[in-house]
């Protein structure tokens, strides 16, 4: 099939970027979306060009590497899925196709469709873990956990933080990636001590770093390509504000 | 209490802290919505019920002083907070995609900001209309009992039909703020599971039409002269 | 190829009973006072499981350490890509594990090529991994009653892997890569990801630093450290299409490799059975797809050639060969990897291969959803099944799956001790980037038993033994050494980038990919290997001379980047030729189309495997290929035997 793609490039943080367009020519229907960015880089290469930079590496929709927001939409409209899991049968011959960076302030681009994400570490060091020493740990049937809790546990911690649903926000908020890992870890008894601090943290760190505030709008659970729900956006708002008010009377 | 304050200001200065102030002031309207509409219902049961229930109210001036200034606080804060909301977000947000999409939030919610400013305009409109009574001689009426006769008023008020017109339009942009708002007070306070999502949202359409069908029946009523 | 000096590599392995070695070692071991430990520095590449939990444990301990990795965050390293498990010698099934067991079923399916005491250790730590990532928060599956939940496993006759869904290596990097974030916010750790190592600094025959380049701004530094940890992954992108990630890579260990580290049984090479079959010359990776399908699938392909074409519910069932079934009656579709790998090949070699290319067998559940119904299979593989027609866009319930055979996982890489350190002293390599103990072929959920086993537990125990008789902080980046290697770095760098020629990066490791995997993928001989180290110099010639990589150093430039390990996949794919052309027999991963059991073989004729099946000599190869490289490049062979004290070498038979 052949494709029209308007495509955002730009070369480095500091420089100002704008839409290329570029035709893709033959592209077989099998091939993933990011290999119909091989081959059209392929071709940009052979003409002596500078290709189009996007991020990926595992190519199997786990690492959380792929990004791009596809005619306007993080991962592609397809739900429940990564870029890297697109596959052109799902585009038509003829199709203009845009292909954005993930676009908010907490992300800068880096290079044509490259974003930093650093900041989804900064608030996973902030209190997205559970401060256990190697080598200090209980037996691992020491502690039985309801298989619900586990289950629910799971189903948060699923999340491969790949920013998709600050990407899809209007607002850039965060809140979906951090409601995850709070809570992945508050369900399960061993993040229990921690609970209050790491949500304050994690909050603090999220707001610090310029994401912004969530108004219940839902995108980010619509794009999220592992279906992490907003249920648990709404349990760290109620987390948060507990947690807040034992602050504050002690 | 210093501690306390700090960690009230801290919390204030959060983005979730910002968000529960705004879905508490918002629970609180939409509190007062509903006593005002019933309140505004008994014009159908003829001018001395509602007069009556008007008398009443403001025989209990301090308590009303108090309510009012309740109210006060929570529509500045509402609105105080969230246009700092929406400042914040746009800031947080940079720049806009060339293709924009949506896949799952509703219009409501995405203008929440802009029905918001309508209400505003409207309540503004409102006060001065029926509470300031500006530009009309509503103080000078007076019923047979000696009350302020707020039944005439209304049917006078509402009888020039660019303000019904103008309330209707309020009301549609008010319920359609609500139909988003009032599920997102539960989401917000952290009070939604699984099972009762589906009925929170229920709720708040049902909510949401209510008011918009009680309130504008006054206007509609009298410009169909049902009410005279 | 010379073979100069044949000194054998020392293994340390301490002595005494193979129950008590690690217990003792530990004693024997030196420790470091933790006042002391803060001065020493300690460079870790890699921030998978085998390196993120090294660098968090080692901060925990109170060394400084200097984390890199060339992902935007080490919580991408490609351990998160693991589906199927992690072995431990728990028996909370009490179904008859123990270590003893996991170290010999460890031991039988490396096909006895690997050291008896770094099994034994790996399984006795077992059990302390899982209850590490437990109290971190991984949810592994739990059973109602709340307790974990096993599964069986390939090679395996007891319950003993844990899990989390398909997502294990995930969940488990996670915890490794939080209990990361906590050291660095701790301040313990400096974490530098999109940092490229490319190279090793060695002073005075130590390592004692690293060249990195910043993969955004372009930047080339040096990092100075008390000792270096490599835990940079596998190799398995020289065939271009795997499993692995886009950016695994040799090149840090091929780097080390080249300063003096010995790289070991680089010819034993993983192929998994069950991956998405090729679907055009565009294909950039192949997708793994769980064993566990072949519990329930029935594979075959038609048995005559010319029904190849047709859809294969329009083939008899009498036109059809189930081919592992019929030559494995007892194991049947459930045959070791290497078999089922094999046995796809030789179909498909055969021209009854199906689908794109011919490079395909048919995966059939419609027995299973006969018996059991669609429920049943869609509850145990739904998300598989889901999985596999994103990708090719056919219905796995109306017509067969096609599978084929993938590179997935490598056993060979830099030659460590018992310590974990390699030949050369304080260079430590963990993980799939060292050689240690599977052997020739690695069982199923045991790469993440391995990787968690060296960086939680052992290298926080034998790094002491070097680091105590080290000054810390006696090596500074201001030394000649430090300039050489960037000097050297920045060469390669200028010279890739100013060679302005015609082809794609892409399209030599493409080509060099091919090669391998035809020479020396899932069977291998002498002639095809010759031709293959005759061909790898032309390639390499050529990429020299005509590779283009546009735009320039200064900042991020993804050519390059993949240049440089296209570079160093080209040498490393002779350097993995030579190896499989030296090892004149078969084992595990390793196949020599020479060596397999005839008929004529007594073992065949009494019926204890069949014709066919790898044939290893003991006598001649039990030993660890230990490659070391003369100044003028050429190889250098060193062999370290094997010692086998507590298990009977025996034929693997899985008949
Ligand atoms: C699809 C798939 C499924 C698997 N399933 C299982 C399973 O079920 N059970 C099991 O036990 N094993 C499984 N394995 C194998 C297992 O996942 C790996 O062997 C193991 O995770 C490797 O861990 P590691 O820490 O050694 O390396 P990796 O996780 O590969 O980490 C390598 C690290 O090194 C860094 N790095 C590499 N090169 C450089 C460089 N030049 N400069 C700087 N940094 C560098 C990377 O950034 C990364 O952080 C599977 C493998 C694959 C591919
Ligand atoms: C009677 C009047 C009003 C009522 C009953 C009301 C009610 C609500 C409610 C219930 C919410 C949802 C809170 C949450 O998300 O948890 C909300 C949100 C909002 N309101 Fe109002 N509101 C009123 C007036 C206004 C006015 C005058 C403005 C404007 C300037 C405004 C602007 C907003 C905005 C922008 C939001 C979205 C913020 C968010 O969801 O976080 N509202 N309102
Ligand atoms: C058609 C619908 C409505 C009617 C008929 C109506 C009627 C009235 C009347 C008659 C008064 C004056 C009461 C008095 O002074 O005795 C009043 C006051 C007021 N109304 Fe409404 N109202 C309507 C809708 C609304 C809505 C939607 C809002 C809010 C968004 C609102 C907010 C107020 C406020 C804040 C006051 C002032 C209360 C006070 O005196 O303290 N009204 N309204
Ligand atoms: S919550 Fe979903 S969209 Fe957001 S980072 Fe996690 S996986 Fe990506
Ligand atoms: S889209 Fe944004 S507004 Fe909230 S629910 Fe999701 S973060
Ligand atoms: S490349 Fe790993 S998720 Fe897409």
């Amino acid at each position: 099939m052949n494709l029209t793609l308007k495509v955002w490039r730009q070369h480095d943080a500091s420089s100002e970027g704008k839409i290329e367009t570029y035709e893709a020519n033959d592209i077989p229907e099998e091939a993933s979306f990011l290999e119909m960015l091989d081959i059209v880089n392929n071709g940009i290469i052979e003409n002596g060009g500078d290709p189009i930079a996007f991020d990926h590496d595992c190519r199997e929709g786990i690492c959380g590497t792929c990004s791009l927001t596809i005619n306007g939409v993080p991962h592609g409209k397809e739900s429940a899925i990564t870029t890297c899991q697109l596959h052109m049968r799902k585009f038509s011959d003829g199709d203009t196709i845009f292909i954005e960076p993930f676009r908010a302030k907490a992300f800068p681009v880096i290079r044509d469709l490259v974003v930093d994400r650093s900041s989804f570490d900064r608030i996973i060091e902030s209190g997205g873990y559970v401060s256990i020493r190697t080598g200090s740990a209980v037996d691992a049937n020491s502690m039985p956990i309801q298989k619900d809790d586990a289950d629910t546990a799971f189903d948060a911690a699923t999340c491969i933080g790949c920013g998709a649903c600050v990407a899809a926000c209007k607002n850039a908020s965060a809140m979906l990636f951090v409601s995850a890992k709070a809570k992945h870890l508050n369900s399960l008894p061993q993040g229990l001590p921690e609970k209050d601090r790491r949500v304050i943290k994690m909050v603090e760190q999220m707001d610090k770093e310029g994401f912004g505030n969530c108004t219940n709008q839902y995108e980010c659970e619509a794009v999220c390509p592992k279906s992490i729900k907003s249920e648990f956006i709404s349990d760290l708002n109620r987390q948060y504000a507990t947690a807040s008010v034992k602050e504050a009377i002690g | 209490m210093n501690l306390t304050a700090n960690s009230f200001i801290k919390f204030y200065g959060s983005s979730i802290g910002k968000k529960v102030i705004v879905a508490l002031t918002g629970l609180a309207l939409i509190g007062f919505l509903l006593g005002h509409m019933i309140g505004n219902l008994k014009v159908f049961a003829g001018p001395d019920k509602i007069n009556g229930y008007a008398a009443w109210l403001h025989s209990m001036s301090s308590l009303l002083w108090l309510a009012r200034i309740g109210l006060i606080v929570c529509f500045v804060l509402h609105i105080y907070t969230t246009i700092r909301l929406v400042l914040e977000n746009r800031s947080a947000k940079g720049s806009r995609y060339a293709a924009n999409a949506t896949v799952k939030a509703s219009g409501a919610s995405r203008a929440m900001f802009w029905s918001g400013i309508i209400i505003l305009s409207f309540v503004i409109y409102h006060i001065l209309h029926f509470t300031a009574r500006v530009g009309n001689d509503y103080d000078g009426y007076i019923d047979s009992s000696g009350r302020h006769d707020v039944y005439r008023m209304l049917v006078d008020g509402f009888n020039w039909w660019p303000a019904s017109a103008f309330y209707i339009i309020s009301m549609a942009l008010l319920c359609w703020h609500l139909s988003h708002g009032f599920a997102s007070v539960f989401q917000t306070l952290g009070l939604r599971t699984e099972r009762t999502w589906g009925l929170i949202k229920l709720a708040g359409y049902a909510y949401s039409l209510i008011i918009f069908i009680g309130n504008c029946s006054i206007p509609v009523s009298v410009l169909a002269g049902w009410i005279n | 190829m010379t073979q100069k000096k044949s000194d054998t590599p020392n293994a340390k392995i301490p002595s005494g009973p193979i129950e008590s070695k690690w217990s003792k070692h530990k004693m024997d071991s030196a420790l470091i006072n933790p006042a002391n430990r803060r001065k020493y520095t300690v460079i870790v590449v890699g921030s998978g499981l085998a390196g993120g939990s090294a660098a968090a444990t080692l901060s925990e301990l109170g060394y400084k350490v200097k984390c890199f990795c060339y992902q935007d965050s080490p919580r991408r390293a490609h351990s998160i890509a693991a589906q199927g498990g992690i072995n431990a010698a728990k028996n909370y099934q009490n179904d008859g594990d123990s270590v003893n067991r996991l170290f010999y079923d460890t031991i039988k399916g490396g096909d006895f090529r690997s050291r008896e005491a770094n099994v034994y250790r790996l399984a006795e730590v077992s059990e302390n991994i899982i209850d590490q990532c437990v109290a971190q928060g991984v949810p592994f599956a739990r059973e109602y009653g709340g307790l974990l939940d096993n599964r069986s496993f390939g090679g395996a006759q007891v319950k003993r892997t844990f899990y989390a869904r398909g997502q294990t290596g995930q969940q488990l990097l996670l915890g490794a890569y939080q209990a990361l974030q906590k050291e660095i916010s701790a301040g313990g750790v400096e974490m530098y990801s999109r940092s490229e190592m490319l190279d090793l600094v060695v002073i005075n025959g130590h390592a004692k630093g690293i060249v990195v380049r910043d993969m955004v701004s372009g930047e080339i530094s040096s990092h100075a450290a008390d000792c270096v940890i490599l835990a940079t992954g596998g190799y398995g992108n020289v065939f271009f299409l795997s499993t692995n990630a886009k950016g695994c890579n040799v090149m840090s260990a091929y780097r080390a490799h080249k300063r003096g580290a010995y790289f070991s049984n680089p010819c034993y090479t993983q192929i998994h059975p069950t991956c998405i079959p090729v679907s055009g010359d565009y294909q950039s990776k192949l997708t793994l797809m769980s064993e566990s399908l072949r519990n329930d699938g029935r594979i075959w392909v038609p048995k005559n050639a010319q029904d190849v074409g047709k859809p294969a519910r329009q083939i008899a069932e009498a036109d059809r060969d189930y081919y592992l079934e019929r030559k494995y009656p007892s194991f049947g579709n459930l045959a070791p990897r290497d078999i089922a790998s094999r046995s796809a090949k030789e179909a498909c070699d055969a021209g009854l291969g199906v689908g794109n290319g011919g490079l395909g067998v048919y995966l059939d559940f419609a027995d299973s959803i006969q018996r059991f119904g669609k429920d049943v299979i869609l509850s145990r593989y739904g998300n598989l099944f889901q999985m596999y027609e994103k990708i090719t866009g056919e219905d796995p319930y109306s017509q067969p799956m096609r599978i084929y055979p993938a590179v997935h996982y490598t056993m060979g890489g830099l030659w460590v001790d018992y310590n974990l350190m390699s030949n050369v002293p304080g260079l430590h390599v963990l993980g799939e980037a060292n050689f240690s103990d599977h052997g020739a072929n690695r069982l199923g959920a045991s790469a993440l038993m391995q990787g968690l086993a060296d960086g939680y537990f052992v290298i926080s125990a034998t790094l002491p033994n070097y680091l105590v008789n080290e000054t810390p902080g006696n090596v500074s980046t201001d030394m000649p050494e430090f300039k050489e290697a960037e000097e050297k770095v920045r060469d390669q760098i200028n010279r890739l980038v100013t060679i302005n020629g015609k082809r794609s990066v892409d399209s030599f490791h493409r080509e060099l990919g091919l090669l391998v995997w035809d020479k020396c993928g899932m069977a291998r001989s002498e002639g095809g290997l010759k031709e293959a180290l005759e061909k790898i110099p032309a390639i390499r010639e050529e990429f020299w001379e005509n590779v283009c990589v546009p735009g320039d150093s200064g900042n991020m430039n993804q050519e390059l980047e993949k240049a440089g390990r296209v570079a160093d996949f080209i040498d490393f794919a002779e350097l993995l030729c030579n190896d499989a052309l030296h090892r004149e027999e078969s084992c595990g991963g390793h196949f020599r189309e020479e060596y397999q059991f005839t008929k004529d073989d007594p073992e065949v004729s009494s019926g204890y495997t069949n014709e066919g099946e790898a044939k290893r000599r003991d006598e001649d190869f039990a030993y660890v290929a230990a490659w070391d490289r003369n100044d003028d490049g050429t190889l250098n062979l060193k062999k370290e035997w094997l010692e086998f004290e507590n298990v009977k070498l025996a034929t693997r038979s899985y008949k």
